[in-house]
């Protein structure tokens, strides 16, 4: 499926698509409104920018202190050099622990291994804890935003689907009495899971502590229960120094949802007596993605989705419609890294405006990097659709006569074309475009006749 | 014949495609002391009460505690000492019923609300989540301006788990409507000593 063809599908909603609109674009503001108060919000983002740019510049040498540090804080180091590698991971550790049911907080990572099926298919229960992945969890569904996963539903349907899984009354559409009733769930999942696991915000290279953080507190009601922690982390999540996070916590939940931080932000150094902690440490197209010199700098991202709020494709289209992990402007210039092919369209649902770059916290030139693969996707795909008729126009504009001659061609054709040529389905151009009105003489014409 | 990419470990295989990419040298920048203008206290307040949290006086929160006739008390803070009817467990399983813990913080960031605690301060780590309502105790001479005043303060102290708390459990993923009270403490209360 195509962005295009996914987008149209969300928008046959127009109530909710754009309630949809509307409600990112409050989180939008919020993040505007709480950044201005940060005299030096913008030397932040460059620090932050510099940071990453540092770490991406040394990363195995960071990485290698990394796993060092954390080593000798007795925590458990594991790599993994695809999602494969990952899922098979997490199953050893799981069979070791005689482990059939786990609780899990939100990790885009995991969603990016697929690893609640991969664990499904052996046998294991994975309850995903945030609430609002909890609930897409419910609806066999991906998180269609990685900050704010069901913001694609509204709450009559939350209503229906707590009714049908966990007895809420039928028709109390009320968010406190609903999430009141996910408390009580989860809390007992809480209470009987023997491995919980969690994604990674930070990792420090100097301490070897991972930072998570979440204002649910779910991540940590899960770990301090369980026996064991397994902490699924991407490569490109190293910071130098502990003060370094000085800088990422003051601009992650500011450019997330306009929160001056969030309500838990867990340093994880070692492991309480009796207990283990195992950190994945994941490739997965990274060291790949690194290699290009032009799309390198998206591994920068801290995962904030502030580009997603600000985007106006986002917005009106919904996470759903790029068929990737991560969404969004950020999605559409990771995910051609990871499939060209099958997220080709994804780099064409931007209007590149700009925005995106504007907002992020890291200073990623979002909207650059959206314009370069299109270069590359048109390289590779260029034969196709667009590129033929583009073909055909530059042999026109190259020769004075077939301009001249198709001009004059062009101009009874337009008035001559059927509408059902032009809104035809198979010509995408067509679809939210109009044709001109034609001039009844050329531009050398009226010249002739009005200035010589 | 195996090649050399066979024998490799995954952890070899990445640590050398990731010295495969040439690079340029790019500095680390230092972090400047941001300072914050202000009165700390008044600042702090305001940031924990738009994290839906709150702060009192030992006075407020001694009057506040009685109305509330919880039944089970955890406090490891030597100001509430004789509030706490019952001990730390060894299995924090056994605190699923628990009403209330008072906690000492080490420090508080007047930018934003959050407070630093450590495996000292905890007891046990799922403590501060599991409980139903949670007080912090502060020392008001203890607040710094942003955080990287925060962690010049904390150092590189090594402690198994630390964390800044900011607020009571929350979360808005139902139509963005705000709730408190997700998984951890339905409120929090700062009391400034």
């Amino acid at each position: 499926m195509s962005h295009p063809a996914n987008a149209t599908e969300f928008l046959k909603d127009q109530a909710k698509a754009k309630w949809h609109d509307e409600t990112l674009w409050f989180v939008r503001d919020k993040r505007d409104r709480i950044s201005k108060t940060i005299p030096e919000w913008e030397t932040l983002r460059e620090l932050a920018s510099q940071i990453k740019d540092h770490v991406l510049a040394n990363l195995g040498s960071y990485l290698e202190d990394f796993e060092r540090n954390a080593l000798k804080n007795g925590i458990h180091i594991h790599w993994a050099t695809d999602a494969e590698e990952h899922n098979q991971h997490v199953l050893r550790i799981l069979q070791e622990k005689n482990c059939k049911a786990i609780v899990k907080s939100k990790s885009i990572l995991t969603e990016e291994c697929h690893l609640n099926p991969y664990l499904e298919k052996h046998g294991i229960e994975v309850v995903d804890t945030d609430l609002g992945e909890r609930i897409v969890q419910f609806l066999n569904q991906p998180p269609s935003h990685i900050v704010l996963p069901a913001i694609h539903l509204k709450k009559g349907e939350i209503s229906d689907l707590f009714h049908e899984k966990l007895q809420t009354e039928k028709g109390n559409h009320d968010p406190t009495y609903l999430t009141q009733a996910a408390r009580i769930h989860l809390r007992e999942k809480f209470l009987g899971a023997k491995v919980a696991i969690t994604g990674v915000n930070f990792g420090i290279a100097e301490t070897g502590e991972f930072v998570v953080c979440t204002n649910e507190g779910n991540a940590d009601m899960g770990v301090h229960l369980a026996d064991v922690h397994i902490a699924c982390m991407g490569i490109e999540k190293i910071l130098p120094r502990r003060k370094d996070l000085g800088v990422f916590l003051r601009l992650l939940a500011r450019s997330a949802t306009g929160q001056p931080i969030t309500n838990y932000n867990s340093h994880f150094r070692s492991p309480a007596r009796g207990k283990e902690i195992h950190i994945i440490l994941v490739d997965n197209g990274r060291t790949a993605q690194l290699a290009r010199e032009k799309f390198k700098n998206s591994l920068k991202c801290i995962r904030c989705g502030a580009c997603m709020n600000t985007c106006p494709i986002y917005r009106r289209s919904g996470g759903f419609s790029y068929g990737s992990t991560v969404p969004g402007p950020i999605g559409s210039i990771l995910s051609p890294g990871l499939d060209m092919k099958k997220h080709s369209t994804l780099p064409f649902a931007s209007t590149l405006c700009g925005s995106c770059s504007d907002v992020c916290p890291v200073k990623i030139n979002i909207h650059e990097q959206l314009y370069e693969w299109r270069q590359e996707i048109t390289k590779t795909h260029g034969e196709f659709g667009k590129g033929l008729s583009m073909k055909l126009a530059s042999g026109i504009f190259k020769s004075p006569l077939a301009y001249k001659i198709s001009g004059s061609l062009m101009r009874s054709a337009l008035k001559t074309l059927p509408d059902s040529l032009i809104y035809h389905p198979l010509n995408t151009w067509g679809k939210s475009r109009n044709l001109p009105e034609t001039p009844k003489e050329t531009f050398q014409q009226w010249y002739q006749k009005n200035r010589s | 014949m195996v090649s050399k990419e066979q024998i490799m470990s995954s952890r070899e295989r990445i640590l050398s495609a990731i010295a495969g990419v040439p690079s340029e040298s790019k500095k680390l920048p230092e972090i400047p002391a941001f300072r914050l203008a202000g009165d700390l206290e008044e600042l702090f307040a305001t940031a924990i009460m738009g994290n839906k949290g709150e702060v009192l006086s030992k006075e407020e929160f001694e009057k506040w505690l009685p109305t509330m006739h919880f039944s089970k008390v955890i406090s490891l803070s030597n100001h509430f000492k004789t509030h706490s009817t019952h001990e730390l467990p060894e299995d924090p399983h056994e605190l699923e019923d628990l009403g209330l813990a008072i906690l000492e913080g080490q420090l508080g960031v007047a930018e934003n609300g959050a407070i630093w605690m450590e495996d000292s301060n905890l007891g046990l780590r799922a403590l501060p989540f599991i409980t139903e309502h949670l007080a912090i105790v502060l020392d008001r001479n203890k607040l710094v301006e942003t955080m990287h005043q925060g962690y010049d303060l904390i150092g590189n102290a090594s402690s198994g788990f630390g964390l800044f708390i900011a607020g009571p459990s929350k979360t808005a993923d139902i139509e963005q409507s705000l709730v408190i009270g997700a998984h951890g403490a339905k409120s929090l209360r700062v009391v400034l000593i």
